[in-house]
This record gives structure tokens, sequence and C-alpha cells, in this order.
């Protein structure tokens, strides 16, 4: 019975086989194994066609022992190890058989069905590991689709997981720029409202000084009038009746009518200077009556910037200063009262040659007074196409302090009797009210002054 | 010459009196005065006078000067007297109002006495 020993090498070597595929050391073995079944295969051939020999088994025994051996002691089959279980037996009962068969053939002979038996329980053994093997590896196959199809989920899930981190990261990031955004709304939103309250504030300290000049000017014009009617009262009792007095009384009274004479051009005097600070008041009330004529711009500051000047020179000979233009033609017309921003021009010049004159007064030799006046067309935040008319000069400067009150009606910081601080405000009046342009100011003390003005185009 | 100045202000008539004296005593003038639109109107409708100029002020309270002015225009369409309005400074609306209600010549306040004598002269020539 030399099939069974065949059929069990078979089982081993390609039980061995299945275990090394796949390592790095099945190459090596690849081989062995094929001669080693090409070898089986040959004795089996070899046996069945000269008839069976005893030895012959001997042969299969060994083949077996040294296959058993090869699976215990080479390292590279260890995990093949347990599958020795399902193979001893049959190799036991072949060993013992044949052995008995050797040694007593007699005793072999009556207890033939005996060891027909042990052969078939070794073989029912060795199917029955079989059996379980293939169940294992079923179960071992299953358990590796399950892992690999878990892996394949997990990839997924980690790859939907980068998408997910790379979405919010977006997301965060355009949550950001918006909020950036908003930031920059709101403090755009607070110097918007910062500034309303400043031109809320003026605009109703224009009223309120218009509205005072407008009181005042009725008693103020009494005082002036009836002191005009004194002073002819005065010529007519001095051609009138006083010729008649006696001569030494005529002296007298000509000293006493000569101060009254005095008096009453005193108060005359005063009284049109008050007159003069009303009417200027009263510029805040007429800021938008004037009628808006195509203007050139251009021209009017430079005309204005002129006479600005010549007028300073005529009062202070000695009086210079560099003047600078940078016009730009391509501005073209804007609608406004040419008068009322001459007024503004006027204003604005006049304050800077005052700023450089005074300051050429502390420093006559090192300084160099100038004055800029450039313009050109800027589009403003909303949009608008608008003139930008910036002037500017190396004068004094102004102070911190003073900058949030310079549009303030009676702020001025010329001595008394050089300004009535109404100039600026009436300016601011002329430009924001009278024109919805803008008027801003920006310097540093000591060492310049720059008004810019915005005017609309369209 | 009559002239009848409108102005509510009672401190108006010691001033043109004073001014106008040696006309007044030389029989040139006569001035009479109204202390408002309704006063100047009952004055004019009296029959009495003759008034070939009348002194209004804009600003008054009651009746206007430039509604004074629209009335006289209203009522005495023949033989109409001049008509001169004394504006505030700086008061070009009721100044272009007046205008297109039919005044005649314009003054503004502080008055200017120059002026105001020589515009009178002007109406004596030529009147």
């Amino acid at each position: 019975m030399s099939l069974f020993p065949f059929l069990t090498i078979l089982f081993l070597v390609q039980y061995l086989n299945k275990k090394l595929k796949g390592s790095s050391v099945y190459p090596k073995w690849k081989d062995i194994f094929l001669i080693v079944q090409f070898i089986i295969v040959a004795l089996l051939v070899v046996e069945a066609v000269t008839s069976s020999r005893p030895w012959f088994n001997w042969i299969w025994n060994f083949l077996l022992f040294v296959s058993i051996g090869a699976v215990l002691k080479v390292h590279e089959f260890r995990k093949a190890r347990p599958v020795i279980v399902a193979v001893l037996p049959m190799f036991f009962v072949a060993l013992v058989e044949d052995s008995v068969k050797l040694l007593n053939r007699d005793f072999y002979e009556r207890w033939d069905d005996y060891f027909s038996a042990a052969t078939f329980f070794a073989v029912v053994w060795l199917l029955a590991f079989v059996f379980i093997i293939r169940k294992q590896q079923k179960a071992q196959e299953q358990e590796l689709l399950r892992r690999l199809a878990e892996d394949a989920q997990n990839r997924i899930i980690a790859e939907r997981k980068a998408a997910l981190e790379i979405e919010v990261q977006e997301r965060t990031g355009e949550l950001l720029a918006q909020k950036e955004e908003l930031e920059k709304i709101v403090l755009q939103l607070q110097a918007t409202q910062t500034q309303l309250v400043q031109q809320e504030k003026l605009a109703s300290l224009g009223e309120l000084t218009a509205g005072i000049a407008h009181e005042i000017q009725n008693p103020l014009n009494f005082v002036n009038n009836f002191a005009e009617v004194s002073a002819e009262l005065l010529e007519e009792l001095k051609a009138g009746p006083l010729q008649n007095i006696s001569e030494s009384d005529k002296e007298y009274a000509d000293e006493i009518l000569q101060d009254l004479k005095q008096n009453l051009s005193k108060i005359v005097f005063h009284g049109k200077r008050a007159d003069g600070i009303v009417k200027g008041m009263l510029m805040h009330s007429r800021t938008n009556t004037g009628k808006k004529e195509p203007t050139d711009i251009n021209a009017l500051a430079d005309e204005y910037l002129r006479l600005s000047y010549h007028g300073l020179r005529a009062k202070d000979k000695s009086f210079n200063s560099a003047m600078h233009t940078d016009l730009d033609p391509s501005v073209g017309m804007v609608e406004a009262v040419p008068q009322d921003i001459g007024r503004v021009l006027l204003n604005i010049f006049n304050n800077a040659f005052y700023s450089v004159s005074e300051k050429k007064k502390i420093q006559p030799e090192t300084y160099g007074p100038a004055v800029w006046v450039s313009s050109r067309k800027i589009v403003s935040e909303n949009g608008t196409e608008m003139l930008e008319l910036v002037i500017r000069d190396n004068g004094m400067g102004i102070p911190e302090t003073v900058l949030e009150k310079l549009y303030q009606p009676f702020f001025t910081t010329k001595p008394a009797g050089q300004g009535t601080g109404l100039g600026l405000s009436i300016s601011y009046d002329i430009i924001t009210k009278g024109h919805n342009g803008e008027m801003k100011v920006d310097s540093k003390e000591g060492e310049f002054a720059e008004f810019t003005i915005l005017l609309p185009l369209a | 010459m009559k002239i009848l100045v409108v102005d509510d202000e009672a401190d108006v008539q010691p001033l043109f009196t004073q001014l106008f004296r040696k006309e007044i005593r030389k029989g040139e003038v006569e001035l009479n005065f109204a202390l408002s639109g309704e006063d100047a109107l009952s004055f004019l409708t009296t029959g009495i006078s003759e008034v070939v100029l009348i002194l209004s002020d804009i600003n008054m309270p009651g009746m206007s000067g430039l509604e004074l002015l629209q009335n006289i225009r209203e009522q005495h369409p023949l033989a109409p007297p001049l008509v001169m309005m004394i504006t505030a400074y700086g008061d070009p609306e009721n100044l272009q109002r007046a205008l297109d209600l039919g005044a005649d010549d314009f003054l503004t306040k502080p008055l200017d006495f120059n002026k105001l004598k020589e515009k009178i002269r002007n109406i004596e020539y030529n009147g």
C-alpha cells in the first residue's frame, strides 16, 4: 500500500508550497518542491510497474520520515509545523505495519484487519485535518478580504476626512476674510460717524453764527446810522446856531464839538468794524445761494494765488515767497460759484502766505518760503470723479490742538483785529454745503500745512 | 415830496427826521411813518395823501414789506407811487421776489444816507 505515503508526502509538499507562497524564500524552495513531487510520482510509477516489493515500503517510510524531519527542523517551515500532527498517525501506522510485516508475517496476517482499520483511521485523521485546514484557510481568506474591505473603507474615510479638512480650511479662510472686511467696514463707519458729527457740529455752528449776525444786524445799523446823522447834526450846529455866540464861548464850544466829533467817528469806525464781522457771519447763511456755472478752477487758483501774493507784497515790501503750480489741464470745468470758490482760495492762499511770512520772521537766514498749488482728477471712494486741489505751504504748520477747531467760526490764531476767525469756517461751508465737496487738512507743526479741496466733477 | 417810511422799528422815525432835517425845514420833503404794512395801507387809503415815494422794510411782523408791495400794486394801478424796498444784507431771495412784485428800487441795510439822498434827488428831477 504505497498510495497513502505518496498522498501524505504530496499533501505535505503542497501544504508547504501554499504556506511559503509570497515569502522571500519561496523561489528557492519552489524548485525543491517540484523535484520532490517529481521523485515521488516517479517512485509510484516504478512501484506500479515493478510489482510491489516489501522493501519499497521502507523507501516510502524513509521519504516520509525525511519530509516530517524537514518540516520540524528547517527554520523556514516553522509556521507549517502544526500540520505534522495530521501526518504523524499515518507515518506511525505505516512504520508499525511494515515493521510487523517484516518481523512476523503470521502475526500480521492474523491482525491484518486491525492494521487496515488503523490505516483507515489515520487516513480519516489526515482527511479531517485537511478539512480543518481548508476551513481555516477559508476563514483566513475571508478575514483577509474583510480586512481589505476595511482598509478600503478606511482609505475612503481618510480621503473624505482630508477633503473635509480642506473644505473647513477654505471656510475658515472665507470667514476670516469676511471678519477682516467687517472690521474694516466698522472702522470706516466709525470714521464716517466722527466726520458726520463734526460736519453736523460745524453746520449748526454756521447756522448759529448766521442767526446771531441776523439779530445783531438791525441794532448795529441803528448805531451806525445814528452816529452818522449825529456827525451831520454837529456840522449843522457848528455852521448854524453856534456862529452867534461870543468868541470865548465859541472856542470852548469848538473844543467840545471836536471831541464829540471824534467820539462819533470812533463809534462809526468800530460800528463799521462790527458790521464787517456781521457780514462775514452772514456769509454762512448764503453759502448755497450763488449761481453755479462751469468754472475753470485751475485758472481761478492761478489768479487768486497771484492776487493773494501781490496783496501781501503791497502791505510788506520785504515779503517774498516761491510759488509752484502744478495744475492739470485735463480736469476741465467744474460746476461752481466762481466768487465763492475764489473767496475760499483767497482765504487759504492768504493763510499760506501769512504762515510762510511769519516763519521767515523767525528764521530770516535759512528759510525759503514756498507755496504749492496742484490739481488733478481723482476717483473718490464711492466712485465719483472729483477734482482734487491741493494747496501746501512750508510755513509754521498747524498744531494738532488747533486742527480740530480749524473750521469753527471765530476761531483764529492771529492777533486781535487781524483776523475774524470766519475765513476757514465760511470756506468750509462753501465747499461742503455750497458745492457738495470735501475739505481736508494735513499739517505738521513747524513744517507744513496742506489743504485739500475735493469738488465733484459730474 | 411826500415820503412814507414803513418800518416796525420806531427808532427809524427820529433817524429819518434828523437825516432830512434841512429838507423838511425847507419844505422840500414831507415824511410820514407807518409801523406796519397794515398801517401803511390804511394811511394810503385815506386818500388825502399824495405819497410819491414809499420806503419799506421787508421783514416786519404781520404784513411783510412784500405783501404791502403786492397790495399797493393791486390797489393803486393808476398814478402808482414809487416803492423802494429796504432789504437786509445778503438776502438775494427777497430781493428777487421784490423785483418780481414790481419794486422800483432797493436799499440795503445799513442805509447809506448819501446814496438814499441821491436817489431821492433823482426822483425829484425826473418826477
